[in-house]
């Protein structure tokens, strides 16, 4: 078995991809250096550069996929999706329902996302309950090296759009372009696991919409995706210790959701705690309570997720985000009540 | 009338001895994320802000710190924000992109091209709230070919609105070189929406001076908006840290990290012919190069140095002002470190 690195194992899938496939074609900002390594193997004619034009080359990534090429179009950051969302929201989304059925458009945006390092509220959203909102849109969100590149197969080979988020703190070139930057000086609280893994030999697709129990556990079941499956995961081996038994579920899809694998994790458990580093409210974590209650499952249900503008400072950060300390007190109030 | 150059020389000086500090910060890791500095754009920050008044408006970029500061802003309360201190401009919560002060009505934004509309919706406000009142749209040539930069001057064109665009022009949109990534030239685009536009040398405070005073004159006096083309460098590239800035300064060490990945991937089966490989690397290439030749590198890119060759006239009165600034900014850096871990 290989081991790769987060970022290293969505090129190496990216790149089985493109050799098999010659309409993929890779496009954004910088993306030339930052896919140096795809630049020297398949040519400038496949992996481009774009000015800083997000509404005109997201837009064009769409139309160029419903054309016949497979675009994955790359996007600085997720936050920066607010720049050229009509691409998404009336565009992509749409094709396929408008045509009825006919035509769809194959793209793939990849995007990484995240916080815990430090670049404030406007560099660090999740945002994949707002992407998963909208109907037509694919979400996936990996939190292994090993998910990473094979939903990126997945994702290149599916026949609609799909939005690829790679969280920022296991991603080994993100975290040094945008936070490191050569240094040493600086810590961040990178989940090991998810920065590196163990990959196949030769990358297969995983399927979309199937979410993995992590870690088996009958008192409560965790249910996350991408680094706050980590965070999960952390709290439920410190609750080990309290006599508290923790399930963690990895959806890796925010949409579709995997909803009878859900229901059958909480209907075992009776008892839903989401972990979500997205927004609070209207998102993922309250869709989660909906998937249980509209299949009459009974549980009793809390939630940790991000409440506000993510703030600047790291200390402050810290807080905001799902971390281990709040993880575990919300755990023992759910086991109490 | 003729700029005052020793006040000029006093913003820009205390605008780049605040920034070293900051780049100190940030390397001794007291600072964790992206660090974006206006090291090389002194002249031109200095030449506008120096013109602003009571009731003008400034829409920054993610390089707000020096101008905010320019323009009054305590550099205590900066770099205690720059350090995530609650006691900091914004309470520790915006950080260098997310700089917000409503006393100076300045605000900073980190998405490329936002402070054409911010800087227009400014200037709108004013002419209702403050007649007369000019808005100051800085940002970098790459935010030229950003949607909401070019409508927001068509909006400013349309409305008449008093819009000053600085555009900080230092030839890079982060890694790539912007003449291949723009089509045209941009002043002839602001001209295509009716704004006048003036090419101004960016390292040269009295030039961008003048060219800031008309501008802004004539948006105080209902002329409507304009467009000033200012060429500067950034010493650190885009920002602290960047790769290709740490290769050019450390070719052994960072070519080897990036060189052998490459070369595997450059000859591993499987995908384009010799020739596009070969086109692949070329590009790489060019980038590394363009940055080592680069006006980046060269000492006569530097606005402060010029300044200080031209004010060296009166060498004791030069050393004074540099001692004074110095201590301010040092005894700054002492008050927004009490009580931090070292």
């Amino acid at each position: 078995m290989r081991t790769m690195l987060f970022t290293q194992a969505i090129d190496e899938a990216i790149a089985q991809a493109m050799a098999e496939d010659p309409r993929i074609v890779l496009f954004g900002e910088d993306t030339p250096l930052l896919r140096r390594e795809l630049l020297v193997r398949f040519g400038p004619r496949r992996v481009r550069g774009a000015p800083i034009s997000e509404s005109a080359f997201l837009g064009a990534g769409v139309a160029a996929a419903m054309a016949g090429l497979r675009p994955v179009v790359e996007i600085y950051m997720a936050d920066f999706l607010g720049v050229c969302m009509d691409a998404l929201l009336n565009h992509a989304a749409k094709v396929e329902a408008f045509s009825g059925g006919k035509w769809t458009a194959p793209v793939v945006v990849r995007a990484p996302c995240g916080g815990g390092y430090g670049d404030g509220g406007q560099h660090e959203q999740s945002l994949w309950g707002w992407l998963a909102h909208i109907p037509g849109l694919t979400v996936l969100v990996p939190s292994t090296p090993a998910d990473a590149g094979g939903l990126m197969l997945a994702a290149l080979r599916h026949d609609g759009p799909v939005i690829f988020l790679e969280h920022k703190l296991l991603s080994e070139a993100w975290l040094e372009f945008l936070g490191l930057g050569g240094r040493r000086t600086v810590k961040y609280d990178v989940p090991p696991e998810g920065a590196k893994g163990p990959v196949p030999k030769t990358w297969e697709p995983l399927p979309i919409g199937k979410a993995v129990l992590r870690r088996a556990g009958h008192d409560m079941t965790f249910v996350s995706v991408g680094v706050g499956v980590h965070r999960a995961i952390e709290a439920a081996d410190a609750l080990e210790k309290e006599g508290i038994s923790a399930g963690v579920m990895d959806l890796r899809t925010v949409s579709p959701l995997d909803k009878p694998a859900i229901c059958e994790a909480v209907a075992k458990t009776g008892r839903l705690l989401v972990v979500d580093e997205d927004y609070e409210a209207f998102g993922l974590s309250g869709e989660l309570s909906a998937v249980v209650a509209e299949a009459g499952i009974s549980c009793k249900y809390a939630r940790i997720c991000t409440r506000t503008t993510i703030p600047y400072a790291r200390y402050l950060e810290d807080r905001c985000l799902p971390h281990k300390p709040g993880i575990m007190e919300s755990a023992r109030r759910l086991m109490k009540s | 009338m003729l700029p005052d150059l020793w006040s000029l020389y006093a913003l820009m000086l205390r605008s780049r001895l605040l920034e070293e500090a900051i780049a100190k910060l940030w390397h001794d890791g007291l600072i964790s994320g992206e660090m974006h500095l206006g090291t090389g754009e002194e002249a031109i920050n200095a030449g506008v802000v120096a013109h602003l008044r009571e009731g003008d408006a400034m829409a920054l970029d993610h390089r707000g710190t020096a101008p905010l500061m320019m323009r009054g802003a305590d550099p205590v309360l900066i770099l205690r924000e720059v350090l995530g201190r609650p006691e900091g401009l914004c309470g520790g919560k915006g950080g260098h992109m997310h700089l917000f002060s409503k006393e100076h009505l300045s605000a900073s934004s980190g998405i490329v091209g936002a402070s054409g509309p911010t800087a227009a919706g400014f200037a709108l406000a004013g002419q209702y709230l403050c007649p007369g009142a000019v808005a100051v749209a800085f940002f970098g040539e790459g935010a030229m070919n950003q949607g909401m930069m070019l409508e927001s001057m068509n909006l400013a064109s349309a409305w008449k609105l008093p819009v000053v665009f600085v555009c900080k022009d230092d030839g890079w949109a982060i890694t790539a070189t912007s003449k291949t990534m723009t089509g045209g030239d941009i002043k002839e685009r602001a001209r295509g929406f009716g704004i006048p536009a003036t090419d101004v040398n960016g390292l040269d405070v009295s030039e961008v001076w003048k060219a800031a005073g008309s501008a802004i004159e004539s948006a105080r006096s209902g002329q409507g908006p304009s467009f000033l083309q200012a060429r500067c460098v950034h010493f650190e590239g885009h920002f602290l840290g960047f790769q290709l800035i740490r290769l050019v300064r450390n070719p052994l060490k960072e070519m080897s990290k990036i060189s052998i990945p490459l070369i595997r991937s450059f000859l591993r089966p499987g995908g384009a012919g010799w020739r596009a490989r070969w086109a692949g690397m070329k590009t790489v290439l060019k980038a590394t190069l363009s940055t080592w030749r680069d006006p980046r590198r060269d000492q006569d890119s530097d606005p402060i140095r010029r300044m200080r060759i031209a004010l060296q006239s009166d060498p004791s009165r030069l050393k004074e002002l540099e001692d004074k600034m110095g201590k301010d900014i040092h005894d700054a850096l002492a008050s927004a470190l009490e009580g931090v871990p070292s």
